[in-house]
């Protein structure tokens, strides 16, 4: 009736995931109870739930990676603080414990926590910058946002309620095979990323539509900001990637669920072709996450050093051969399987090319910045982290990519220490740059700048103290996912490590204490003009936050820097263009075909993993139900009444008004 | 609050200015502290860096060659990001402002050959190295090569010398100055056979044999472990390697021939379940065609856990 | 009111509001979420097609693991073995054959008649069902024949490329009734005409598949 499902899957016997399990339960009850009782729920249903606004979606999506990369930085302190234990000693993780936080920091630093971050970004920003009124299809971005929370909930569900895999985030066969995992584990993950990979998969789609057709008028591609440039490449990848992790996770999946034999060992099973897919996979996921960071570091560079971005077409070029070249070079991840001299080298030397057109967007940031008037807000300074940074990382990474080198120190703790450098320092530093950049978009009032910069220092400095001891301890030859160790050299560095988490963990603090401290003194941060930032793109021209539908007429364009242009326009004539002719404008309908679907793949994913086949059969009908309920909708547009617009933009026109005249004032 | 100076950031006051500067050097200072203090504290070379064998030397080599190559232009790209950065802030008046300054092609040719130009000299030592340093290659060598065949257990190694017959387990002896030729399967999941200080790591494959060509120049004892996770007992998955003079060698292979069980299909059934920090010991003869044999799947791969909390299918665990 | 305006629904009593007006196209002005210059024909059509690229690529991971375990029998059998040929022809004319009938079912929807709408979706879910059918019976006799994916990497490769795409095929049946359905309940709406669009391009895209499979699989286990 339950499958294999039973109390016994509660872990009341092991003090540190039942403490964790409970305290987070306890705080998201709170929560609930605090929302539902205060009467914020249909407020909640109404405009966040239910919403198919892009803007909506976007934040929701970074509130999402935001959570998640709290609940992975914890798993990684405690990795961290047990390898500072576990010299000679078995530290308080025992084996199956710590197997199980390693596997689900990755897969929940990189799918729940990174993926939501960039694509939130993305969602947010896109339509504002092309001067649109949302993407090219809203309902469907709903469902996507649902679905990948599901694939969180379901990771956050394990640790509670049986285990998760203890493979690590790639589960390589055989050892995730049921031979060798016969546990719940590894079906915690297969389901939870087959989920939300339909949810990536619709979120890639609906980019790709939105940046190629949807364009206000004017606006070819080479008037597109570098931000959408990097949005249609970032998620051509996600489409031609994410079905590969589809199917070979389905794979497995029949292994473990049907007896199958794809990667087993018995049967002409073949663990290489598992290796092989996933990184064909994985190495274009990696791109997935660092080219929306790169766009943001276009956008904020070129804002903070009041200059238009350099070498715009080269930063096209660069961006899309990044794009291509990121699906050959998969074989790097695993040199070290033999597959012989000529296939390593070419492999090797197309990793090393890859190199070189993100060389040339560093040097095109460097120019953006020469000639420009630097200004040191938060956003330009994770920018200026992430060039120095990412460089380095970079550098280690063209060395693993010689496979001589990568002979000595493939999967070890230089390894390590390289990814997380430019994960990091490309994608983490990238986010919250876009974060704090965009951030006065999304809620009308800036972030406060001092715990910003704390936050970034810190973060910075903490980065280097756990990372470069860690670059040393690959080179004395410490491997990977080790519970416990027993060589005394390592032992210096593990500690340094362990105190640079510690700093980081400060640096999330600021980073917490920074949103509160905004939120309270959001009058005095308050963002009057929706251009705090004196910005170059359109999304500035929007008020903060920018209405339902965008812009109350299409803004047709004339240039590169849209926005820019009619700025210089107006100051140069001493006041706004025109009031434009204002007319009703149709929006996408609401709709809880999203919420409904994740509520039944929830479930769905549930059911599968414990066995439990016919609350897995009903779920899934449910699911189906839904998309036809959702096929028979009527009304699938509202309206908003010319003048409603007008209201709308003549109260933010007339706060322009008065910026630009007190600023012409204040120039004379 | 006015809204100019909302939107204008660059009236920040001198004092944030003088802690960004303050904020940085104390950032490269640690840095610093971080990378030379373990060399300092501690007197052990590190593993990579610090080779027993001609294929390590080689390796580390290629390795510092290319560090070299890559921080011709990493250094001067940070240098310059720093300068550009401190030099055209907003309050420094002396810097040139040029605002509509958005291409030049000589800046194009240069940001995209000259990483080209990088890059075609590493893909050269690349693809000379690959090549050289291929695993499988023989190593060119006077001595006459020792076979040894590995096979990667949960949790344990198993070597077998196939030409002397006996076979030992978490201990390799391997004679110094002469070619070790590797042959490598796994009796279950994927693993990796790792001497750091001798070079390249390979993987074992259950099913299938990779090659590895080794050799240790001098006498020692090194540190062997798998670099490729493998379950709950793989952080005990090291093994001591004794690098013997060639007539020491031989003695321990007679000692070995003395004394232990012998290592047949029925024995090996035994050792290749699950267990965890085995002591070495070795076996005093080694059926021929084992290896062979288990490469085959003659003899079945190992089996998986047998108990769990509250039990496999749930929550597996190592056996206590 | 041309029959283009019918299609677009302007006559429909179940359209959106109650007040509804023309929308008046100034240039530049009109507020339409998607953008107001391109048709939500061509974004919503193209958008399948990305979606179908996608698609495509996840049956690529399953051929590509097709034609790497095509040779691990485990000494069972082998495709020259098990495969009749005659059935596959038999399938491959039924999904051509249905494969034209969609495209009459779509024409018949765009010149809003009922007749040829309807019989030519009837006659593509008999024909897509009948493929079903002779695909199913074999899965049936290799399994009992001890030919069942469980036995071998090849066959569970064979099984897994070939019954991903008859599962796509059984999706596509029950999208096709639901799209009779949708006909039925609210007539040749803008919205629905766009949703047949998608479904004859989804069906067409199995054809293509279909066509690799029965080469890749089928005819080269056969030949040399």
């Amino acid at each position: 009736m339950l499958g294999k499902l039973s109390w016994a899957a509660i872990p009341f016997n092991q003090p540190v995931p039942l403490i964790a399990g409970s305290v987070v339960i306890l705080i998201v009850l709170a929560v609930i109870t605090w929302v539902v009782l205060s009467g914020h729920l249909p407020y909640l249903w109404r405009e966040w739930i239910t919403s198919v606004d892009h803007k909506r979606i976007g934040v929701m999506y970074m509130l999402l990676g935001l959570t998640m990369l709290v609940r992975g930085f914890v798993d990684a302190i405690m990795m961290r603080s047990q390898q500072a234990f576990a010299f000679r000693a078995p530290g308080y993780l025992p084996p199956e414990h710590y197997d199980q936080i390693f596997s689900a920091h990755g897969t929940i630093m990189i799918f729940f926590s990174a993926m939501p971050l960039v694509i939130g970004l993305m969602n947010f920003v896109v339509p504002l910058q092309l001067g649109i009124r949302d993407v090219a299809f809203p309902t469907l971005n709903s469902v996507g946002f649902w679905l990948t929370a599901t694939g969180a909930l379901l990771v956050n569900i394990s640790l509670v309620v049986g285990e998760f895999a203890r493979t690590g985030w790639l589960p390589y066969p055989p050892l995730s095979e049921l031979t060798y995992s016969p546990g719940v584990g590894v079906d915690y993950y297969l389901w939870s990323l087959e989920i939300s990979g339909v949810g990536t998969l619709l979120a890639g789609i609906n980019l790709v539509t939105t940046v190629l057709k949807l364009h206000a008028p004017g606006m070819t591609y080479s008037r597109m900001p570098m931000f959408c440039w990097t949005t249609l490449a970032s998620n051509l990848l996600i489409v031609a990637a994410f079905p590969i992790l589809t199917a070979t996770l389905t794979m497995l999946v029949l292994d473990r669920y049907f007896g199958f034999h794809f990667f087993t060992n018995e049967a002409g099973g073949n663990v290489m072709m598992f290796v092989n897919l996933i990184w064909a996979w994985g190495h274009p996921e990696v791109y997935i996450l660092v080219l929306p960071a790169f766009g943001v570091f276009s956008e904020v560079v070129s804002t903070f050093s009041r200059k238009p971005l350099f070498g715009y077409r080269s930063m096209v070029a660069a961006t899309m051969a990044i794009c291509i070249l990121s699906f050959m070079v998969w074989l790097h991840h695993f040199f070290t399987m033999g597959a012989g001299a000529d296939v390593n080298a070419m492999f090797g030397i197309a990793s090393m090319i890859i190199a070189v057109p993100t060389g040339v967007k560093v040097f095109n940031w460097l120019f953006t910045m020469y000639g420009g008037r630097i200004v040191y807000t938060t956003p330009m300074l994770w920018s200026i982290g992430f060039m120095i940074t990412f460089v380095i990382g970079g550098m280690t990474g063209v060395l693993l990519a010689v496979p001589p080198v990568d002979f000595v120190l493939h999967n070890s703790v230089f390894l390590v220490a390289h990814f997380h450098n430019v994960v990091i320092g490309g994608v983490l530093f990238g986010a919250f740059a876009g974060y704090s950049y965009w951030f006065p978009k999304a809620f009308g009032f800036r972030l406060h700048e001092g715990w910003g910069k704390a936050a970034f220092w810190l973060t910075f400095a903490g980065f280097y103290v756990v990372f470069l001891p860690l670059y040393t301890a690959g080179l004395w030859g410490m491997t990977r996912r080790m519970q416990h160790y027993d060589v005394a050299m390592w032992r210096p560095f593990v500690l340094i490590a362990a105190i640079g988490i510690v700093i980081m963990a400060c640096a999330a603090g600021c980073q917490l204490v920074q949103l509160v401290v905004s939120i309270r003194r959001r009058e005095e941060l308050r963002d009057v003009t929706g251009d705090p930032w004196n910005g170059r793109s359109l999304e500035w021209a929007t008020p903060s936050p920018p209405p339902a539908f965008n812009f109350p007429v299409l803004p047709n364009i004339r240039g590169e820097e849209a926005y820019w242009g009619m700025k210089q326009r107006a100051l140069e004539q001493a006041r706004l263009g025109e009031e434009p002719a204002y007319a009703d404008i149709e929006m996408p309908r609401n709709s809880p075909t999203g919420f409904i679907c994740a509520f039944f793949a929830t479930f769905m994913g549930f059911a599968l993993i414990w066995h439990i086949w016919w609350l897995a059969g009903v779920a899934a009908v449910g699911a189906y139900a839904t998309f036809v309920v959702f096929a028979w909708r009527d009304k699938d547009e509202y309206i908003f009444p010319a003048a409603t617009v007008a209201r709308i933009d003549r109260a933010n026109r007339s706060a322009r008004s008065a910026a630009l005249a007190a600023r012409r004032e204040a120039a004379s | 609050m006015d809204a100019d100076h909302a939107g204008n950031p660059d009236l920040l006051p001198n004092e944030t200015k003088r802690l960004k500067s303050q904020s940085l050097l104390r950032a490269v200072a640690m840095c610093c502290a971080v990378i030379m203090a373990p060399v300092v504290l501690s007197a052990c070379k590190p593993a990579v860096l610090d080779p027993q064998g001609l294929v390590g030397l080689a390796v580390r080599s290629i390795l510092i060659d290319s560090v070299a190559i890559m921080l011709a232009i990493v250094i001067p790209t940070i240098a310059a990001i720093l300068a550009f950065a401190w030099w055209f802030r907003a309050s420094n008046a002396r810097a040139v402002y040029l605002p509509d300054w958005v291409y030049s092609g000589r800046i194009e040719l240069v940001v995209w050959s000259i990483p080209l130009m990088v890059i075609m000299l590493l893909g050269g030592v690349a693809w000379i190295g690959s090549h050289d340093l291929d695993p499988a290659k023989p190593l060119s060598s006077s001595a006459p090569p020792v076979e040894v065949q590995v096979i990667s257990m949960d949790w344990k190694w198993l070597f077998i010398y196939p030409d002397q017959g006996v076979a030992s387990v978490n201990q390799l002896v391997i004679p110094a100055g002469a070619p070790i030729r590797f042959s490598l399967t796994s009796a279950s999941v994927m693993n990796a056979f790792f001497i750091p200080q001798l070079g390249s790591m390979i993987y074992t494959m259950n099913g299938m044999t990779t090659q590895l060509n080794l050799q240790a120049d001098t006498p020692g004892t090194l540190r062997g472990l798998s670099s490729q996770f493998s379950g709950d007992g793989f952080s005990d998955m090291h093994f001591k390697v004794l690098v013997l003079p060639q007539d020491r060698f031989d003695a321990w292979i007679e000692a070995a021939r003395g004394a232990g069980p012998t290592l047949d299909p029925e024995t090996y059934a035994a050792l290749v379940k699950q267990s965890a920090n085995v002591s070495p010991f070795t076996y005093r003869a080694a059926a021929p065609g084992l290896f062979r044999q288990i490469v085959a799947q003659k003899l079945p791969p190992g089996p998986g856990p047998r108990s769990g909390r509250p039990n496999p299918s749930v929550s597996p665990r190592m056996e206590e | 009111m041309t029959a283009f305006d019918a299609a677009a629904g302007r006559d429909d009593p179940h359209r959106l509001r109650h007040d509804w007006q023309p929308p008046v196209y100034r240039q530049h002005t009109l507020g339409h979420a998607s953008g107001g210059l391109v048709s939500k024909r061509i974004i919503t059509g193209f958008g399948f097609w990305i979606f179908l690229l996608s698609d495509i690529v996840m049956f690529s991971a399953f051929f590509a693991a097709y034609a790497v375990l095509v040779g691990d029998t485990a000494g069972g059998p082998s495709g020259r073995e098990l495969f009749n040929l005659r059935n596959v022809g038999f399938e491959t004319a039924f999904l051509l054959l249905s494969s034209f009938t969609v495209g009459i079912a779509r024409i018949g929807a765009r010149a809003q008649s009922d007749s040829w709408y309807y019989g030519a979706m009837a006659a593509t879910f008999v024909l897509g069902a009948a493929f079903l059918s002779i695909e199913l019976r074999e899965f049936a006799g290799m399994v009992a024949r001890g030919a069942g994916p469980t036995r071998s990497a090849f066959l569970s490769a064979f099984f897994t490329l070939v019954g991903c795409h008859g599962l796509h095929i059984t999706a596509g049946l029950l999208w096709l009734l639901t799209m009779m359905a949708q006909v039925f309940a609210k007539g040749y709406r803008a919205d629905i005409l766009r949703r047949i669009l998608c479904f004859n391009l989804f069906w067409h895209a199995l054809d293509i598949i279909w066509v690799a499979i029965f080469t890749v699989v089928y005819l080269m286990a056969v030949a040399v």
